[in-house]
């Protein structure tokens, strides 16, 4: 069975243009039109959807009188990863679903293209758009270089605190870097992005250090004003069913981030016949990046019907334009095979019961398969704090309790991004990290006056 | 960051963007909405005599693009209907909750002295900075002999604003109406008359459509229209044509300008500053967009003002002046060209049509890979950039400058004039 998983299955010119910009600039005349049909709403719906509250009708007005600069610093100075958020935000969710062009139209204004472009045009030449406050002398510790941890050091580096960034690779980005579809941010923009974050100064990034193996959450109590964790999830769920260990079924987030930072795509080995379990954007993603990787038969299947799917319309069309096979209510039953891989994955058909409980029937789907890739979403497994005798509350759903300016159960700590609960977004995780700075802005400014 | 603080006859705010005379500023809900947006300064809507006028229903009339954005409307509303009390106390406590906003108060009473020093000392009496004249109107009062009426009338001008620096000490602004042939003549008279500056131009007589079911002009009342005053991006031009006539004339270069007509954005306000005006006023962006249009003017001001190393306004104030002339100073042998990027035409073929009907005939159609591709013959090109005006892509036609190696030539000078001077 491994020789069906192989390299090459393309040819190199195939995978290159398979794995291009997906949503490409817009050109001029393209933004023209686009921006014209923006209608600067009132109290504009774009705005109320956009977890970082960007001035949408404002920064594409600003686009339309020809200050696309202007724009740039418009959308950054409320979110500075205005960048890649206008690229792997999922807009048709977002602010384009609450664009009131669609009532009649049913076509809402590029919004998450016209950023992109504003964002672009930020001219370098009329130097860094924002300012770095006199030196407080106050020293934040954050620990992951994601996008919530971005987003707060460069809140609170404007203030002019001194930030630590400690992330546990060795590259920043977080999911910009590691979890994003090629497609989505290609021409490594999630670094150049991380450079632009830096250029603020006052924030400096040490690789390789993570939480519990090199350090311990009192340790950076102890030595720094306020905490922020901003670590992301970490844990992939489990099927939990026979045949898991195999070789041949992989973490789709694993298989992703091997993907990003592959220094040639055709040589990474991809199955022939794919099974993707589950039904979320991460799913969605590996399926699509499997088919334009070469691989002849991609499934996604999913215990709900396609109503309950995660990953937008917007998504699944793109799966579907791919090539990608669906198969609803069903769920995994177990895989097939041996030490040398595996070759069928079997479900048992669902359905919803009176109570409206989903149920697992004695019928049996099949599906032949090479790869399995589980895409059942991420936890957050806090074993990195066992070291610690004060560890922050968990919620409901495993991931740490933050009240409304973010601080965790212990005082001076705060998290924001996928490490709480929400929407695992890039875009919410730079709100966290921008209300979270604010947050602890305030603290470290009564600090002064106690 | 440039500096857009402004200051106009003395009077000093936050920025130039002032909201002309009109519904936005007709009471003190509306300007302190303005105000809290961000703008410079208002010129309230006209005060009148008690009783008020009384506005009639349905005012206003549009003209439309192809995707109904709205080129221009026209309004048929009088001066403020509130009474005149009402208006002064409003603006006396608006004034005071905002110091650092010009306050300019619009004026139309009857053209007679004791109309005017009547209201002049109680106008003065709210602390506003300034009073403008609204000698535009050009629909209902001028019928009452005022507005237009006296706008058309160089002398009425005159004696007006004499009145007014008279029996009031604040600025005066005379507002000019366009519905007029030459308009340095009411400028020069305000000058005489004592005038610190003018501002133009006023809305213009226009009918913006006529309802071809009913045959009643629009804004129709009751089945009947009446002419109203246009404004909007519409007017733009004229607007900036008019400023630079008063701005280059030797008699009225000095004098102030509050500019105003069709300013939607940074852009248009900076085109009115560059051709003589010191501040603009806004009306129509606002209404059709709300207050918040200030943010773009604003920040787009500023950031183009960095973007060329200009610290204040008052740095490229009038700056297109020295380049705005008579056509018998232009250079005849100055020569340019039209270029189609071929990489940019969509072959929708209207610049061919538009040249080879209507102009030189200088595009050549020549079929190529089962379309076709349009070049420009450029020994007939005379370079009247109307194939640029018809392309609807922006970047697929380019007029270049041709060096024809030969001196600057006008027509003053020219062999061809029969009344050439000498060089």
């Amino acid at each position: 069975m491994k020789n069906n998983i192989q390299s090459n299955r393309l040819a190199d010119i195939e995978i290159v243009e398979n794995f291009t910009d997906i949503a490409p600039l817009l050109t001029d005349k393209q933004v023209l039109v686009a921006s014209e049909r923006c209608l600067f709403c009132y109290d504009a719906p774009c705005i109320n959807a956009c977890p970082t509250e960007i001035d949408i009708p404002l920064f594409i007005r600003k686009i339309n009188t020809g200050n696309a600069h202007g724009a740039a610093k418009e959308i950054l100075s409320a979110n500075i990863l205005g960048g890649s958020c206008a690229r792997v935000c999922p807009t048709e969710t977002l602010c384009e679903d609450a664009c009131v062009r669609n009532t009649l139209e049913d076509s809402p204004v590029s919004i998450g293209r016209l950023q992109r472009y504003a964002v672009e045009h930020l001219d370098p030449a009329r130097g860094y758009p924002f300012t770095r406050a006199a030196e407080t002398g106050k020293h934040v510790a954050i620990v992951g270089a994601g996008p919530a941890g971005l987003a707060c050091a460069h809140r609170l580096a404007r203030e002019g605190h001194q930030i630590t960034i400690y992330e546990a690779a060795n590259k920043p980005g977080g999911l910009n870097e590691y979890g994003i579809a090629y497609y989505k941010l290609v021409d490594n923009y999630a670094q150049q992005e991380v450079d632009f974050v830096l250029q603020i100064g006052g924030i400096e990034i040490q690789y390789e250090k993570a939480l519990g193996r090199d350090f311990t959450l009192q340790h950076l109590r102890d030595t720094h004003d306020a905490v922020f964790l901003g670590l992301g999830m970490g844990a992939t769920n489990g099927l939990n069913i026979l045949g898991e260990d195999l070789p041949g079924v992989e973490d789709a987030v694993d298989y992703i981030s091997e993907l990003r930072q592959a220094d040639s795509l055709s040589t990474l080995a991809v199955g022939n016949n794919i099974v993707v379990i589950g039904a979320g954007m991460t799913a969605i993603d590996i399926a699509v990046q499997s088919k334009k990787l070469g691989a002849a038969e991609v499934t996604m299947v999913y215990r709900r019907d396609q109503q309950s799917m995660g990953a937008s319309e917007h998504e699944q069309e793109l799966a579907q334009t791919h090539g990608v096979h669906f198969v609803f209510n069903a769920q995994p039953k177990q895989i097939l095979g041996d030490e040398n891989g595996i070759h069928a994955m079997e479900f048992n058909r669902t359905s919803i019961n009176g109570q409206g409980k989903l149920v697992a029937s004695d019928e049996v789907i099949s599906l032949s398969c090479d790869i399995v890739f589980k895409a059942i979403g991420q936890k957050l497994h806090p074993s990195f704090l066992d070291q610690d005798i004060e560890r922050p509350a968990l919620c409901k759903s495993g991931r740490f309790a933050v009240d409304e300016s973010f601080q965790t159960s212990i005082a001076k700590v705060f998290a924001g991004g996928d490490c709480i609960k929400g929407k695992d977004l890039v875009v919410e995780a730079v709100d966290h990290g921008n209300k979270a700075a604010q947050a602890i802005h305030q603290l470290l400014q009564q600090g002064d006056k106690l | 960051m440039a500096d857009l603080s402004s200051e106009f006859l003395g009077i000093k705010c936050i920025n130039p963007f002032w909201l002309a005379s009109a519904p936005p500023t007709d009471k003190a809900y509306n300007v302190i909405r303005a105000f809290e947006a961000g703008w410079g300064g208002v010129v309230w809507k006209t005060l009148g005599e008690d009783p008020a006028p009384i506005n009639v229903s349905s005012r206003y009339g549009v003209h439309y693009g192809q995707n109904r954005q709205v080129l221009g409307f026209n309004n048929i509303e009088l001066i403020t209907d509130r009474s005149l009390q009402i208006n002064l106390d409003e603006i006396t406590q608006v004034k005071k909750d905002w110091p650092d906003r010009a306050m300019i108060v619009s004026l139309m009473v009857p053209c007679e002295e004791e109309s005017w020093k009547a209201i002049l000392p109680r106008v003065e009496a709210t602390g506003a900075d300034g009073i403008e004249l609204n000698f535009g109107c050009p629909h209902g009062m001028p019928e009452r002999g005022m507005g237009a009426a006296v706008g058309q009338v160089p002398e009425y001008i005159e004696m007006v604003t004499r009145w007014c620096k008279q029996y009031c000490s604040l600025p005066v602004i005379v507002k000019l109406t366009p519905n007029i042939t030459d308009i340095r003549l009411p400028a020069e008279a305000a000058l005489r008359g004592g005038a610190d500056a003018v501002s133009l131009i006023n809305t213009i007589n226009s009918i913006t459509s006529v309802n071809l079911d009913t045959m009643s002009p629009e804004p129709s009342v009751d089945g009947k229209g009446t002419h109203g005053g246009y404004c909007g991006p519409a007017v733009k031009p004229i607007a900036l044509s008019m400023l630079s006539e008063i701005a280059r004339s030797p008699v009225t270069a000095q004098m102030p300008i509050s500019g105003i007509g069709g300013v939607s954005n940074w852009r248009d306000a900076a085109e009115f500053i560059a051709l003589g005006a010191s501040n603009v006023q806004v009306c129509t962006a606002a209404m059709l967009f709300g207050f918040k249009i200030i943010d773009d003017l604003c920040d787009g001001l500023s950031d183009w003002m960095d973007e060329k190393g200009y610290q204040s306004i008052d740095d490229f104030c009038r700056m297109a002046i020295p380049n705005t002339t008579d056509w018998k100073h232009l250079n005849m042998n100055y020569k340019r060209v039209a270029v189609i990027d071929q990489d940019n035409c969509i072959q929708c073929g209207r610049c061919f049509a538009a040249c080879e009907d209507t102009s030189h005939q200088s595009i050549l159609k020549t079929a190529k890979n089962g379309g076709n591709e349009y070049t420009i013959i450029e020994e007939e090109c005379v370079g009247c950039n109307l194939c640029q005006v018809t392309c609807p892509e922006p970047n697929a036609i380019a007029m270049v400058d041709i060096d024809t190696g030969q001196e600057h030539l006008s027509w003053l000078h020219h062999p061809a004039n029969p009344f050439r001077e000498a060089k």
